[in-house]
């Protein structure tokens, strides 16, 4: 008999802070798994934003570094400048990234830094409350939006994936889920291919996650999931926006 | 001893090469664009970095990542872009990473104009981001202060792992001097055991300003204070002038003390001692020093181009039976020898 | 035989692994565990259902689940 899975060496053995249900828990595995299959965890620097997220350094047995909120592209650019040599990822929520932060991982994709962004999209603020993000979907409530998002006064919801694709600097941008098995195993490859990219120094890599929030959703986890396959996706279409094939840039 | 007349921006620049500083990061504004400029010339040629970000907040964060890998790096910026960077400045001064964060101050508030001024000095000195901490500021009054200091701030910086800033007013940005450009001792960075650079062939490291469990950040607090107190005990950096007789002493820092010395000497030709403590460290402040000079001296005039900042620190610094008086030319205004002269007579006069 | 062990103690019942076992061989616990929640079981009258497929553990967010098989 064997062990067929088992947590990745790169996630330590310890419960997490997360909500019950919340796939930030996911992201974090599959970031293991990836960290683990490309045997890099001891030269891999983590960079969360703030929000759920910002705990990363209790789960990564890696060098961590705290970033102000929304900032973390622009930290992960100063240490890959100074270590091109590590592996530097930045883990970021959708406040955190399509909010608060939205000049610094337009510039550093733009710049065609080679590091990787994972962007964790659950349509609020998770950590302080579930108020509405730049992410939140038309008519869905938040504590913020007590009435609904109203696109005439709040705008639209923002597609980072789709927006970062234009950008001639970014590698690899692609948007996945984790919400079923099989959107698992497509983000799980995605992860991966991401870190590929950036081994290659092919340029900026990101890969959107529509992740759930079922606390601040005010649902059971059970119809979180059906939130994202239902709601969230008719609007993220899940997809690959760009991938270089090579070094082909301009 | 080689001299070259040399811009104050520009010795800056180049004395943090010379530090090993290969790490700028930076947004223009005047009057410090040279600082960027220079750099972004010369830091290729010995295998450095130059990134025009974006914006100031990118700067300062991208200082920090390049801070977090174990590397000497810098930004440099005047009034809003300053402002733009308190966040970082306070998560880099909690998290004991250091930099080292230029001023070439313009007036303000608001958007403000070019021309010399020192509106800053409490925005650096007490404060300016959020949170119990310091940054080491020093004030350079000459082209070969932008130099020596520049490689000073560095070595602080690192010694006790904080931010340090250099703040100077745009006429020390600006005119030029003769300047030695070499370091007058060897310069050398020390070993970076903290810095993140990959956990292989060790436990992994955290640089971090979160502490939630109870009481941590308290005691986090506590441990900052104790390397502040360790900072205020020695590293305190001053001159003097003509103190040892003198029935007023000045105080000023930058261009006002330069100002101040044409002033004292004038005023000792009529006859008039007068003499000047300039602060070239102001934090830490000489506070032990402009007390026990103000024991013996009991007027004491402090001249600052703003509208009084300094003066509450030599207010807290000097012995409680101090008269202290205050001449102070804000949002570009620069003072005249003659009137500091003035000042100084009548302060004399006053019973 | 494939099977599954569910730490109950780092289960938080979400449920993802009841809903996604193609076999159902995962239910809820009527018994809390020390945090309170009701963590996921395996049945293991029906033990002999499971295929080792690791569905279950793909989908748990607190990677409570290990398969042999
Ligand atoms: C400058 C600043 N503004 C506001 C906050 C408060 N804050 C902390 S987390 C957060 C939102 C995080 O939301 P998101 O990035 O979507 O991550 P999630 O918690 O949903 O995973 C905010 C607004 C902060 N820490 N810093
Ligand atoms: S608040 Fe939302 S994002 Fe944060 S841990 Fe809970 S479910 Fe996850
Ligand atoms: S998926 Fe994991 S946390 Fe959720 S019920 Fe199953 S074992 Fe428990």
């Amino acid at each position: 008999m064997n062990r067929i899975f088992q947590r990745p060496a790169s996630l330590l053995d310890r419960p997490t802070h997360f909500c019950p249900g919340c796939t930030h828990g996911i992201a974090h595995r599959l970031i293991a798994e990836a960290i683990d299959e490309l045997g890099i965890r001891e030269r891999t620097i983590g960079i969360p934003g703030v929000g759920c997220c910002v705990f990363l350094y209790h789960y990564f047995p890696i060098d961590v570094l705290e970033a102000p909120h929304g900032r973390a592209p622009a930290c992960a650019t100063g240490m890959k400048r100074a270590q091109p040599d590590k592996i530097i990822f930045a883990y970021q929520g959708d406040g955190d990234m399509a909010a608060i932060g939205t000049s610094e991982v337009i510039h550093a994709a733009n710049r065609g830094e080679n590091v990787t962004v994972f962007y964790i999209n659950n349509s609020v603020y998770g950590m302080t409350g579930g108020q509405m993000a730049p992410t939140t979907l038309l008519g869905q409530q938040t504590t913020t939006s007590p009435y609904g998002r109203d696109f005439k006064s709040e705008g639209y919801p923002i597609r980072m994936a789709e927006m970062l694709a234009t950008l001639e600097g970014v590698c690899y941008s692609t948007r996945v889920a984790l919400h079923t098995p099989r959107h698992v195993n497509q983000a799980r490859k995605a992860v991966i291919k991401a870190l590929e990219m950036q081994n290659a120094e092919m340029g900026f890599s990101v890969v959107e996650m529509l992740s759930t929030c079922n606390t601040n959703w005010r649902v059971t986890p059970l119809e979180a999931i059906d939130m994202i396959e239902n709601e969230m996706i008719p609007y993220y279409p899940l997809g690959v926006f760009k991938e270089r094939t090579g070094k082909d840039f301009l | 001893m080689d001299r070259r007349l040399t811009k104050g921006n520009i010795a800056l620049a180049e004395g943090a090469i010379q530090a090993h500083c290969r790490y700028y990061f930076g947004y223009p504004i005047t009057p410090q664009n040279d600082i960027p400029e220079y750099l972004s010339r010369n830091l290729p040629k010995v295998g450095g970095v130059f990134i025009p970000a974006e914006s100031e907040i990118a700067s300062i964060n991208m200082v920090m990542g390049a801070a977090a890998s174990g590397k000497r790096a810098m930004t440099s910026s005047s009034g809003p872009g300053i402002s733009l960077m308190q966040e970082a400045l306070s998560y880099m001064a909690g998290s004991d990473i250091p930099c080292v964060v230029v001023n070439i101050m313009r007036s303000g508030p608001g958007l403000g104009g070019i021309a010399p001024t020192q509106g800053d000095y409490s925005q650096a000195v007490h404060g300016g981001g959020h949170g119990d901490y310091h940054s080491i500021v020093l004030a350079p009054a000459s082209v070969q202060e932008m130099f020596d200091l520049t490689i000073k701030a560095f070595e602080l910086a690192d010694t006790y792992r904080n931010p340090a800033m250099i703040i100077a007013d745009a006429m020390i940005g600006q005119f030029q001097e003769p300047c030695r450009l070499t370091p007058r001792e060897p310069v050398v960075v020390p070993d970076k055991p903290w810095a993140l650079t990959g956990c292989k062939g060790r436990a992994p490291q955290l640089l971090k300003s979160l502490y939630l469990a109870d009481g941590e950040q308290e005691a986090h607090n506590l441990v900052m204070k104790q390397k502040y107190d360790i900072i205020r005990d020695r590293e305190v950096m001053y001159e003097t002038r003509h103190l040892e007789d003198a029935e007023l002493m000045i105080v000023a820092f930058g261009t006002p003390a330069r100002i101040a010395k044409t002033a004292i000497e004038n005023l000792r030709a009529r006859g008039i001692r007068a003499g000047l403590l300039r602060p070239i460290s102001l934090f830490p402040f000489p506070v032990h020093q402009v007390h026990d000079f103000s024991i013996r001296i009991k007027k004491i005039l402090v001249v600052e181009m703003n509208t009084g900042q300094m003066l509450r620190d030599v207010q807290i610094s000097a012995h409680r039976d101090s008269r202290i008086f205050f001449y102070g030319r804000p949002g570009g205004g620069v003072p005249y020898p003659d009137d500091i002269e003035a000042q100084v007579v009548a302060a004399l006069e006053e019973a | 035989m494939p099977y599954i062990v569910i730490d109950s103690e780092r289960c938080k019942g979400c449920y993802f692994c009841v809903k996604y076992c193609p076999r159902n061989v995962i239910r809820e616990s009527t018994m809390h565990n020390k945090t309170g929640y009701f963590p996921a079981e395996f049945i293991h009258e029906q033990e002999d259902r499971c295929t080792g497929c690791k569905t279950c553990a793909i989908m748990c967010p607190d990677t409570a689940i290990e398969v042999f098989k």
